[in-house]
């Protein structure tokens, strides 16, 4: 079992780094969404997947009277994912607005890649046209 | 007074929630953030003088005994970030009255502001690992809200860039995180130090180690992290931009201190070793890339990068006294680098521009804010008797103590560097001739009380850490100690009743 969630998370990583390398803003939102899910499976799989370690009661008292698994990853897990909710939701506004006001979200346009302040003059055209490349 | 390590995060919380409530009202709203933010500096001081008295002071939460519950933990170090936290919060809320305009209040300037103190004071005074991570978060969203507020639209592809790459840092960390429980079986970190020096596979160790470090790395602004600090500083309003310089990079530095003194200390060969590179590249790559800017926030960005080159080496070299001169080197650069943004905002409101082209001739319009610019500037450069000189003194002296030279010669070739960039500042901004442009439509506001008071105070708190020298580094011994050898923090957290 664990092997095959091992796989599984492997396989999520990477699928979710190919989405937030490809350049393309909202492929991060996905590709950001899928590996936070990846990363609460490996939290779960390093709690151990067995009935035998109660993480609050020592070795030398009885307090549990039967096997029950770790509830401690369970609870950072619920911790993450209320957190990476919210940062995917304000991540998507944030998108949305900035959709907006650059009409792309694709990181390689000249409009993510000016950082002139806001009383700095903008740097002249053919700079950017020869940062953008052969397109 | 046991709930004294939990005020400094509950103080600034409970303010937020009543400077949500005032819906906006600028003048309510700043008496109420000023108030919030004296208070807390007192706490601060009282949790200072505790720590002083009593070594380590331990808060179970809730009376879940470590290594079960969340603790929170003030030692020396975490104490003296506190109170310095609580200083550039202070002179930030004062400054704030005149610099954020009536849209920005009214998207809640103030209250993610309170929230940012209460989370950056979080996550120096936490004893857990995981309650590290969630500051952290709370942290961002803080940040984040600053960051888009008001209705700057430029803003926003500066923030697509902090707001994505800090993201990718909180996952590398929970990332580690999870590896670390799977590894140890706890979270607390004065449990950790002693669970992983046991752990039978030191290589997964030492991957999560570096998984940690690249996560802290980009919070830090580490050498190859750091391009989205100059892409977005210089974006902020001048009283964000002032705390953020001064603290959010620095709790990377603390975090990165933490781990690599309580819990990573059983393969120096790598992991200090890579610090001790990145280091040093960070240093040089800030510097440079400053020497190429003319837009003065802009420069002062590429030198938070320098600046934290500095404290991370100390740290990579491990020993006592780099660990001293790393603690002195956060404690002055902290004060200066808020201050010399707030500076900015100074020159930006007489002279009418962030952009050292266009403006010009403050030297002669206006002398106290030379003098200002001129004190943080120049401990920033490390000129003798001010701070940053004896922080890059110890700095050197520890590299030289380490036998390795270059590095103590780039510490000081990258000062020089440093010098330069302030005298580029200077000449341009106070000392040439206004231009002409400017000339024709003359910018001569008078600077109010509420922007030159903290910036002279601040410059103050310099002059006085460059002149009482003693004490700070005497206090800095006793921190770097408590984190060489960590069992009194350890019997703090482990061995006491609640």
């Amino acid at each position: 079992m664990e092997a095959l969630l091992a796989c599984l998370i492997g396989l999520m990583f990477a699928a979710a780094l190919y989405l937030i390398l490809s350049g393309s803003l909202v492929k991060f939102v996905f590709g950001f969404t899928l590996i936070g899910n990846a990363v609460n499976l490996l939290i779960f799989t390093a709690g151990r997947l067995h009935h035998v370690q109660p993480s609050l009661i020592p070795p030398d008292r009885t307090g549990l009277t039967h096997a029950v698994s770790n509830a401690l990853p369970q609870a950072l897990i619920l911790t993450a994912i209320v957190i990476g909710f919210a940062m995917v939701t304000f991540v998507l506004v944030l998108l949305l607005r900035t959709y907006a006001h650059t009409g792309t979200l694709d990181v390689d346009e000249a409009s993510f890649l000016n950082e002139a302040g806001e009383d700095e003059p903008e740097p002249a055209g053919q700079d950017q046209t020869v940062r953008r490349g052969p397109s | 007074m046991r709930i004294l390590p939990a005020l400094p995060i509950l103080l600034p919380m409970a303010a937020a929630l009543a400077l949500s409530l005032m819906m906006g009202h600028q003048r309510r709203s700043h008496g109420i953030a000023l108030a919030g933010a004296v208070l807390h500096l007192a706490v601060a001081t009282l949790l200072l003088a505790t720590v002083l008295k009593h070594e380590v002071v331990v808060l179970w939460v809730g009376d879940w005994l470590a290594p079960f519950g969340i603790c929170l933990v003030a030692d020396y170090l975490s104490a003296v970030m506190v109170l310095i936290t609580a200083i550039i919060h202070t002179a930030v809320m004062a400054y704030a009255r005149y610099d954020i305009d009536p849209v920005q209040v009214h998207t809640g300037f103030y209250p993610f502001m309170q929230m940012l103190t209460a989370a950056v004071c979080g996550a120096f005074l936490t004893g857990d690992l995981f309650n590290l991570y969630v500051w952290f978060e709370v942290m961002l969203i803080a940040s984040f809200g600053l960051l888009v507020m008001g209705r700057n639209p430029g803003r926003l592809t500066g923030g697509v860039k902090y707001v994505t790459i800090n993201l990718i840092a909180t996952l590398f960390f929970i990332t580690a995180i999870g590896l670390i429980y799977g590894l140890t079986g706890t979270l607390n970190m004065a449990d950790l130090h002693a669970k992983a020096a046991g752990v039978e596979n030191t290589a997964l160790l030492t991957a999560t180690a570096m998984l940690l470090m690249v996560a802290f790395g980009i919070k830090a602004a580490l050498f190859p992290l750091f391009f989205w600090l100059p892409a977005s500083y210089h974006t902020l309003p001048v009283s964000v931009s002032a705390f953020f310089a001064g603290m959010l990079s620095k709790v990377g530095v603390y975090a990165l201190i933490r781990m690599f003194t309580l819990v990573f200390t059983s393969n120096i060969g790598v992991t200090h070793a890579t610090l001790l590179v990145v280091a040093a590249l960070t240093m040089l790559f800030g510097v440079v890339g400053a020497a190429s800017q003319m837009e003065m926030r802009r420069i002062l960005s590429f030198h938070i990068i320098s600046q934290v080159g500095y404290m991370v080496l100390g740290l990579a070299l491990f020993t006592p006294l780099a660990l001293t001169g790393a603690i002195v080197y956060l404690i002055h650069h902290i004060v200066v680098k808020a201050n010399l943004f707030l500076v900015s905002g100074l020159v930006r409101h007489t002279g009418g521009s962030f952009s050292l082209k266009t403006i010009g001739g403050l030297y002669k319009t206006n002398g106290l804010l030379a003098v200002g610019f001129i004190i943080p500037a120049f401990a920033l450069a490390g000129f003798p008797p001010l701070s940053g000189f004896w922080a890059k003194l110890l700095i050197i002296k520890a590299c030289l103590e380490s036998q390795q030279y270059s590095l103590a010669v780039l510490s000081a070739a990258v000062g020089l560097l440093t010098v330069f960039s302030m005298i580029k500042i200077w000449s341009e901004a106070f000392w040439k001739p206004t231009p002409a442009e400017v000339n024709g439509s003359p910018i001569r506001r008078p600077l109010s009380p509420w922007m030159l008071g903290p910036v002279l105070s601040l410059s103050l708190v310099t002059v006085l850490l460059g002149l009482c020298m003693e004490p700070v580094i005497q206090f800095s011994m006793v921190a770097a100690g408590q984190l060489m050898d960590p069992q009194v923090y350890i019997r703090a957290v482990l061995g006491g009743q609640p």
